[in-house]
């Protein structure tokens, strides 16, 4: 017997229509991939089984858990599944934990309010599962605050609150999206581990296919609330049957054509990093003693040629932004030297450094943080003219912001839009438009596509792809993710604790790394290809 | 954490130096010779430079600054030109009348506005969040010493279960002398909870949005407890914030309350002072007033390690 069961479910918000007749079986020890887009409805479906939608949501349908109606339950009656039968663990690991309340306080809560357990006797339950998440009491103990852990590590202590009472069933939204590669490959074998032990039924929601395939035993395809798809994954995969299960997999293994490869060694660099140094303020351990500063980033060298393209690949903390913070004047090295077109960039007055700014632009990851909501495209597309030497005339400036825009893919009309009228996609495409509209040498691209769903990431990849043929615009991507880096890169810098650990063609890098960070990123890189595969033997 | 509260103590310090230098620069700048004052229209120049000489105005200023220092911290405020007795003899007494009423209006406006908040938050846009914010929104806008009107002709004249203003002293015994203070008290705290409560619920709402809410509804407790143990604490925050800064315009409103009650406190004290210039007893009593907010305002930082441990740094 089943242990979920969702027949038939419809979703309205409003007069919004979410979910339209949505089916969905899990049995005890099966894991089960839910996956779709930005928008799709997968984590509407999830609130749906934990009854946490928002106020004005509608559901219809049959959704029963164990032989319970849960569209039918009490509120009571659905505060005794919540963390005890049915748990969850949600995407974003850095504010899902209360700020104020301490890991043991917080594990504890939910084995003290379903078993009337003591304090004494909860604390010591917590103790166990936090244990086996992989947080040592030597080193967590139950005193600690979410502030004092990193992003993985939260997830840890989510992940054990989800399961303290050993659920049936967990739901887990895009649990590693916030992770880097290689936290994602641990958090995703502890949750494998937990499925085995528990004989836990798991609906794994991601817009990662890849990360699914490698999973999941069954899959279900969603798209604008309505199922596309759904069987074994390996055959669903193999034989794609439906044509958006097919567009999402050749999305998602997308590489952008780049007929002009980059050769080396034809001209004078464009950046020069050389020895670059950046400490910080470490933490006071003693009144009277000095506080031993933190390297973050640590004699770095690198050099970029004209219309070269280079990722700098690391994971969380590496100390890959801090360096890019630099190398755009917007952070000062502690010691060493940043020449850009052989001009040194340090210890310039912001007057002295027009020239470098206008041609050196920057693309950040999230689309919807770095646009002023109360502007419109006109100004923020512009924003960068005032690098000019000469400032346009009102029209001249229109017809540049045109332009642009044009180049990225939108129309002149956009202009007049503010940022909330656009979707993520488009909204990076205006980040790029706003980088490009000063024709740069060199464009700084900070995990640009990681925010994005396949198909627009695709499509992103291929504007980079598209302008640095076109504009010999030069590239500096950082990136956690190997894909981005494969598609886009002519030459890999793998960075680790601050250092540069290995450096070289992106092709001989990712398929043959030698330094040990950079294996660990590579066996971490989730890989549809290889996944499908094995998904193949398995399933015969 | 020490760190932090040693920083906050040094800065506090610092304020309060700070603030005793503009409080005696003001009062040297303001017009009105304290020994003419004294000694009436009809004295003689000869007397009233004697007199000068005699209270040590006629010294250096940054002498008779520190000298001026160093009776506050000896609790020796000068002697009031007009009444000829020492200023801490009058403030003594006037502030055994002004403190209760501070206290117990600041304890008043948290005890209505956090509930009210909490009620109106966890029923955001219904009946009864609507209603409870215009009632906020009219207690924001109704000045305070109409309140106090309303109040008396209400409870003192109408139902007579108070008395409509003056103070018996706390020799009459506690509860007369607490009679006397609760009209005050509401309609100091009133205006004061309004604003508060305001605050409670913006701050509530931001916080039942953040995900750490939604850890604790899949965990399986109900709303009503995630409310209280989990969003009631980190809501505090700002609410800690607007009570430290309010508190400089609750002793603000005792001057205008405690002349409507009649009642002899520190408020009533410094009106009159004013206006007879009495200019030591201004000095002291303002100086008094600022101590006060910048003490608060202290506590307030203080509270903040309490509540937010990131505050506190790494154990």
């Amino acid at each position: 017997m089943s242990l979920l069961e969702i027949e038939n479910l419809s979703l309205t918000i409003g007069a919004t229509p979410i979910l339209k007749g949505v089916e969905l079986t899990i049995a005890p020890g099966e894991v089960v991939g839910l996956v779709g887009e930005s928008g799709s409805g997968k984590s509407m479906t999830a609130l749906t089984i934990m009854q946490l939608l928002p106020h004005l949501a509608r559901a219809e349908g049959r959704v029963a858990f164990d032989g319970i109606d849960i569209l039918g339950a009490t509120e009571d009656q659905m505060c005794a599944l919540r963390g005890d039968d049915i748990g969850m663990v949600f995407q974003e690991p850095m504010t899902a934990l209360n700020p104020v309340k301490t890991i043991g306080e917080q594990v504890a809560e939910g084995i003290r309010w379903h078993t009337k357990a003591g304090r004494a006797e909860a604390e010591e339950r917590a103790r166990k599962i936090l244990d086996r998440v992989g947080l040592p009491e030597a080193k967590f103990p139950l005193s600690r605050y979410p502030h004092e852990l990193s992003g993985g590590q939260r997830q840890r202590v989510v992940i054990a609150i989800a399961c303290a009472l050993k659920p049936k069933l967990l739901i887990a939204d895009e649990p590693t999206t916030a992770l880097d590669v290689v936290l994602q490959a641990q958090i995703l074998d502890l949750l494998r581990d937990l499925v085995r032990e528990n004989r836990m039924g798991l609906l794994l929601i991601s817009h990662d296919l890849a990360v699914v395939t490698e999973m999941a035993d069954r899959l279900t395809i969603l798209r604008r609330g309505e199922v596309t798809e759904a069987g074994d994954t390996a055959r669903t995969l193999s034989e794609q049957q439906h044509p958006y299960t097919r567009e999402l997999a050749l999305a998602s293994m997308h590489v952008p054509a780049r007929p002009k490869q980059h050769l080396a060694g034809s001209a004078m660099p464009l950046l020069e990093v050389e020895g670059v140094v950046r400490d910080y303020p470490g933490r006071r351990k003693s009144l009277f003693r000095p506080a031993q500063p933190i390297r973050a980033v640590d004699d770095v060298s690198l050099t970029i040629e004209p219309a070269q393209s280079v990722a700098l690949v690391g994971r969380s903390g590496c100390g890959k932004s801090t360096l890019a913070r630099m190398i755009l004047a917007l952070d000062k090295p502690t010691a060493g030297t940043i020449r850009f077109r052989g001009e040194a960039i340090i210890g310039k007055a912001e007057a002295e450094l027009k020239p470098a700014r206008r041609d050196m632009q920057v693309v950040f990851q999230d689309p919807y943080g770095s646009f002023d909501p109360r502007q419109k495209v006109e100004k923020l597309v512009a924003e960068p003219l005032h690098l000019l030497e000469k400032q346009p005339a009102n029209a001249e400036r229109r017809e540049m912001v045109a332009h642009a825009l044009d180049e990225v893919g939108l129309g002149p009309r956009d202009m007049d839009k503010y940022p909330h009228e656009f979707s993520g996609g488009q909204r990076q495409r205006l980040s790029i438009a706003r980088a490009i509209i000063t024709r740069p040498k060199l464009v700084v691209a900070d995990e640009p596509v990681s925010a994005l769903d396949v198909s627009i990431r695709a499509q992103i990849l291929d504007l980079f792809a598209e302008l640095n043929q076109k504009l010999g615009i030069a590239y500096l991507f950082i990136t956690h993710d190997l894909t981005v880096a494969r598609a886009m890169a002519d030459e890999v810098l793998v960075m680790h604790e601050g250092k540069i650990v290995e450096r070289g063609k992106t092709g001989d890098v990712l398929d043959h790394p030698r330094s040990e960070a950079a294996r660990a990123l590579v066996a971490a890189a989730p890989d549809l290809h290889r996944a499908i595969a094995r998904r193949m033997q398995e399933q015969g | 954490m020490t760190a932090y509260l040693l920083k906050r103590l040094i800065i506090a310090a610092l304020t309060l130096v700070l603030a005793s230098m503009v409080v005696f620069a003001v009062m040297e700048v303001l017009p009105g010779d304290p020994a003419r004052l004294m000694l009436g229209l009809n004295a003689s120049a000869e007397q009233v430079e004697a007199l000068r000489n005699q209270m040590g105005l006629n010294a250096p200023l940054m002498l008779r600054y520190l000298h001026w220092v160093g009776g506050l911290l000896n609790l020796d405020f000068g002697r009031s030109y007009t009444y000829s007795v020492p200023v801490i003899d009058l403030v003594r007494e006037r502030i055994a009348v002004s403190l209760p009423l501070a206290l117990i209006a600041l304890a008043l406006s948290t005890i209505i506005a956090i509930p009210v908040g909490v009620f109106s938050a966890s029923r955001q846009g219904r009946a009864g969040d609507t209603l409870a914010m215009g009632a906020a929104q009219l207690g924001v806008a109704v000045p305070n010493f109409w309140f106090a009107l309303m109040l008396i002709y209400l409870f003192a004249v109408w139902l007579r279960l108070v008395p409509a203003g003056g103070f018996p002293g706390w020799g009459a015994g506690i509860w007369p002398a607490l009679k006397s203070l609760i009209l005050p008290a509401i309609a100091l705290a009133l205006p004061q909870a309004a604003i508060l409560g305001r605050v409670a619920r913006s701050a509530l709402i931001e916080v039942l949005n953040e995900d750490y809410i939604r850890t604790a509804r899949a965990k399986g407790l109900p709303y009503r407890a995630v409310l209280w143990r989990h969003a009631l604490r980190n809501a505090m925050i700002p609410v800690l914030t607007i009570l430290g800064l309010q508190f400089a315009f609750l002793l603000a409103g005792t001057i205008i309350i405690e002349n409507v009650f009649y009642l002899p406190g520190l408020g009533r004290l410094i009106f009159q002072a004013i206006t007879q210039r009495d200019l030591i007893v201004v000095e002291s009593i303002v100086m008094l007033l600022v101590a006060a907010v910048i003490l608060i305002n202290l506590l307030v930082d203080f509270s903040y390690a309490i509540v937010d441990p990131r505050l506190r740094g790494r154990q």
